[in-house]
Parts: C-alpha cells; sequence; structure tokens
C-alpha cells in the first residue's frame, strides 16, 4: 500500500462496528417495530443491508430496508462542469410514521445528509429520523450530528476518507489518504 | 464516468450512443419520482424555461411543461395565437427579445426544419428541440428507445418496422437516428409517394416496398400518423386504400413475432393506420409511451442545464 494510505479499519474491525451500531438501533428504539432502514448511495445503501442482517441475527426479525439518491436535491450542482448522473432511488415501503434510520458511509459536511432528509420528506412523514454513519470525520458546515458512529476519526479538511468495498458490495476497509 | 456536454438538444443525429445510454438511465431513474406522492424534486429550482410552440401540441407541450414543474423549473408557454409572429415578428427578433427576460432553457416546436439551429445562434440559453418541421423530434425519439428497452431489456438486434409517412415525418427521422445508433435493424415500409428519396442515408435501413416484409417478424412495429395537414391532397387516393394497404390491423400483425410491440407516436387516426383493435389491443405500448416522455423530458432539461458545448 502506498505511503499516503492509512487503514482505519479492516474488515472485522467494520464487522464489529457495525454489529455495535444494530444493537444500539435496537436499545434506542426498543426492538424493530417500525424502524426502516435508508441507505444513502452508494456507500451508505450497501452498509444499510449489512446492517439490516445484523439485525435480523440479534433480533431474529427482518427489517424493511430502502436506498435513496440524493443527485436531484444537492446543493452544489452548479460547481459541476455537467449534470452528475442521477442513481435510482428504492423505497418499496410508506415512510408515513416509521423511525427511519439514515445509513452512510462518511460524514464530513453534513450536506449529503441535508439533502437525503429532504429527499425523505419527499416520500412521506416519519416519525422521526436518526442517522448511523460508519466513520464521522468532522468538518460540519450544517448543524447535523449523527445518532450512531462506528469511528470518529478526527481528519483535516484535505483529507479523503473512503470505505472500499467488494465487487459484491461487501465493506472490506476504510483508508485515510492524505 | 459519462458526462454530458451537450447545451442543446435539437437532434439525436447530433448525440453519441454514450449520450443517449446517459439521457435513457437519467430518465429510467426519474421515474420513481412520477409514481410518488409529492412529484417534485427541488434539482431546476430558480430556472426559467419557456416553451415556445409555433405548431399544435397538447401531448409534447404538457409532457414538456409537466416534466419542468416536477424539477421545479418556471415555465412560461407561447402558442401560436398568443405569440408576435401573427404580428409579423421574425424568429430571431423573438429570441432575442425572450432572451433579455434570461430564460435559461428554450423549448421550441417549429414548423420548419433546422429552426432550431438559427435559433441556437442567436441566443445564450439552452435549445431544446420539441419537433422542428419534417426533421427530428428527439424526445419523442429517446421516449421510444426507453419503452422498447422497457421491454426488452435491450435495443441491438432487434428488428422494429417504421410503417407510414417517412417523408413528413420527424419522429421516424429521430427513431431511425436512434435505433440504428443503439443497433436495433430499423426496417421502413410506406407508399412510394411518402418514402424520401436517398432515405438510406440517414442510416443503415432497409426500405421494403411492402408493409408485409417489413413487419414480418419483428420485434416492435411503429406506426406513423398520417399527416394530412402537411400533405396536401395527392399523395394518397383515400384514406380507406392507405389502410388497405399501410394500416396495421389484427390479421397482419400476426406477421410480426408473437408479442411484438406497437407503437404510435400520437396522435392516432383510428381506423386509418391502424385499427381501433390494435390501438386498445395487449400489444399496443401507446399509453406507456406518453407515460415515459414525462420521464425522458425531465431527463433533458436536467442535463442541458449543465451543458457547455454549442
Amino acid at each position: 500500500m502506498a505511503d499516503n494510505l492509512t487503514v482505519l479499519l479492516d474488515e472485522s474491525g467494520i464487522k464489529r462496528a457495525l454489529t455495535r451500531i444494530s444493537h444500539e438501533i435496537l436499545e434506542r428504539n426498543k426492538g424493530v417495530q417500525d424502524v426502516v432502514l435508508i441507505g444513502i448511495r452508494s456507500g451508505g445503501a450497501f452498509l444499510a443491508e449489512e446492517l439490516a442482517q445484523s439485525i435480523a441475527m440479534i433480533e431474529g426479525a427482518a427489517i424493511p430496508v430502502g436506498a435513496i439518491d440524493i443527485t436531484l436535491y444537492r446543493d452544489d450542482i452548479k460547481n459541476h462542469t455537467s449534470r452528475l448522473p442521477v442513481g435510482k432511488t428504492e423505497i418499496g415501503f410508506s415512510l408515513q410514521g416509521k423511525k427511519v434510520v439514515l445509513v452512510d458511509d462518511v460524514l464530513f459536511t453534513g450536506r449529503t445528509i441535508r439533502a437525503a432528509m429532504d429527499a425523505l420528506m419527499d416520500h412521506g412523514r416519519p416519525e422521526c429520523i436518526q442517522l448511523a454513519v460508519l466513520i464521522d470525520r468532522g468538518h460540519r458546515e450544517l448543524p447535523i450530528r449523527a445518532d450512531f458512529v462506528g469511528r470518529n476519526v478526527p481528519t483535516s479538511s484535505k483529507e479523503n476518507v473512503q470505505v472500499v468495498f467488494s465487487a459484491q458490495n461487501q465493506p472490506l476497509e476504510v483508508v485515510l489518504e492524505k | 464516468m459519462a458526462e454530458f456536454k451537450h447545451r442543446n438538444i435539437i437532434a439525436l443525429r447530433d448525440l453519441t450512443k454514450e449520450d443517449m445510454e446517459l439521457l435513457l438511465a437519467t430518465a429510467e431513474n426519474m421515474r420513481e419520482i412520477n409514481s410518488r406522492d409529492i412529484k417534485k424534486v427541488p434539482t431546476l429550482r430558480g430556472k426559467t424555461i419557456i416553451n415556445l410552440f409555433y405548431e399544435a401540441s397538447t401531448r409534447t407541450r404538457t409532457s414538456f411543461e409537466i416534466a419542468a414543474k416536477r424539477l421545479s423549473a418556471d415555465t412560461v408557454n407561447i402558442s401560436p395565437s398568443t405569440s408576435s409572429a401573427t404580428k409579423g415578428e421574425t424568429l430571431a427578433d423573438t429570441a432575442l427579445n425572450l432572451l433579455a427576460m434570461k430564460p435559461d432553457i428554450i423549448v421550441m416546436r417549429h414548423a420548419v426544419s433546422g429552426a432550431h439551429y438559427h435559433l441556437a445562434k442567436k441566443v445564450t440559453c439552452s435549445v431544446v428541440n420539441a419537433g422542428d418541421g419534417a426533421h427530428e423530434h428527439p424526445s419523442q425519439g429517446l421516449l421510444d428507445l426507453l419503452t422498447i428497452r422497457d421491454r426488452f431489456g435491450r435495443l441491438d438486434g432487434l428488428k422494429v418496422a417504421i410503417v407510414g409517412d417517412i417523408t413528413h415525418s420527424r419522429v421516424a427521422r429521430s427513431d431511425i437516428q436512434g435505433l440504428t445508433k443503439m443497433g436495433s435493424h430499423v426496417y421502413l415500409a410506406g407508399p412510394p409517394t411518402m418514402m424520401p428519396p436517398a432515405v438510406e442515408k440517414l442510416g443503415s435501413v432497409t426500405v421494403c416496398t411492402t408493409m408485409r416484409e417489413a413487419i414480418q417478424d419483428a420485434d416492435v412495429v411503429i406506426m406513423l400518423r398520417i399527416q394530412q395537414e402537411r400533405q396536401g391532397k395527392t399523395l394518397m387516393p383515400n384514406a380507406r386504400e392507405y389502410s388497405r394497404y399501410f394500416g396495421l390491423n389484427p390479421e397482419n400483425l400476426k406477421l410480426a413475432k408473437p408479442g411484438a410491440m406497437v407503437m404510435h407516436p400520437g396522435p392516432i387516426n383510428r381506423g386509418v393506420e391502424m385499427s381501433s383493435y390494435v390501438v386498445n389491443g395487449s400489444q399496443s405500448h401507446v399509453l406507456k409511451q406518453v407515460e415515459n416522455g414525462v420521464a425522458v423530458r425531465m431527463a433533458m432539461l436536467y442535463h442541458v442545464c449543465g451543458g457547455e458545448l454549442e
């Protein structure tokens, strides 16, 4: 591995963090009643699937999972020279009165989460929205914080944190690029 | 990553296969917006879109307007009866006056082929073609591609018959451009009086002398409207005779592959180019085309807003 890359979490580290977050989600919501997971494309959507599996193992009950694409809700569309490709939003159930756990891989400025919350509201009125992230790297530009965090990582704003996924969308490792 | 660099969409002839694939992928993912309770995203908030229609249109104008509104753009409609064109203003003058009001996109339909290239030279905003004369109708071409791909999961290798008045049809020209670039095999049929000279130059198409030849084993049959307003009176003896040789009915539809798709850009002359049995039948995808039209136009408006190239 190149000198400018540091591994923050390996595969088993990610697994342990997701297992702990699963327990915390169950503890906070007193089980899976009315709880749904919505992952933000693309990394968050993969992690939401992982969390759903781990919650199902712990609780023995399936939990609805959806995916949301926030491209059309971004606030930085003008900063790109051409329009970004639009991904698919797949929420096969109503959000009305649900406890939505929004899942993302890396929490940074908070702008993605703002966009995702706006997008969610256009799909109905959930009872509440909670936020689960694998990595919180700081540098918030909006008043947003996560309810469930895998690992807090102090970074400089010039660094880059990336969750690497396998071809089967399994999380492999979290790397910090200097 | 694929990027859409065009500022205008005037003809599918100007787009590459990759451009069209990106537009179709965007349209596919935008369909979700049209099926939910709150059918709106904030993407084009603060953008102004002028629908400048010099020719009558219900479907296309409504579809473009709904597409713009679902992306949160503001829309203004100008139709022939309310425009200064009736007072003798030239297209160039109209364009400059509209431009002074700072629109971001002008969606235009015009009776003159190529009018949009003229418009695009005069204005700094994006120009989207909603049909120009007998040239192209790119949004219809793209929605046809999307509707066919929905059904077969692909476009390459399909046999697509286009039947009717090819000469006057901008839909046919856009379909030919789109389908041949995506690898479909296009077969054209129509009365010799309605087949343009040198039609092979539009793309790799096969020109058939009978309808039977074109629709035999076709996966898709696209029927065109007989455009009586453009034709004058000399191209066909009468509607009944046309219908006998080039109309689609349950009998000759059996020549196509079982379950072949039947499409029509609308408005349909029932009993002329298509019998009502076929229009209302299970193989007809006419309303699916209209539904896909909104998503395709949303994708077009979204991508031209970020484009730079002329």
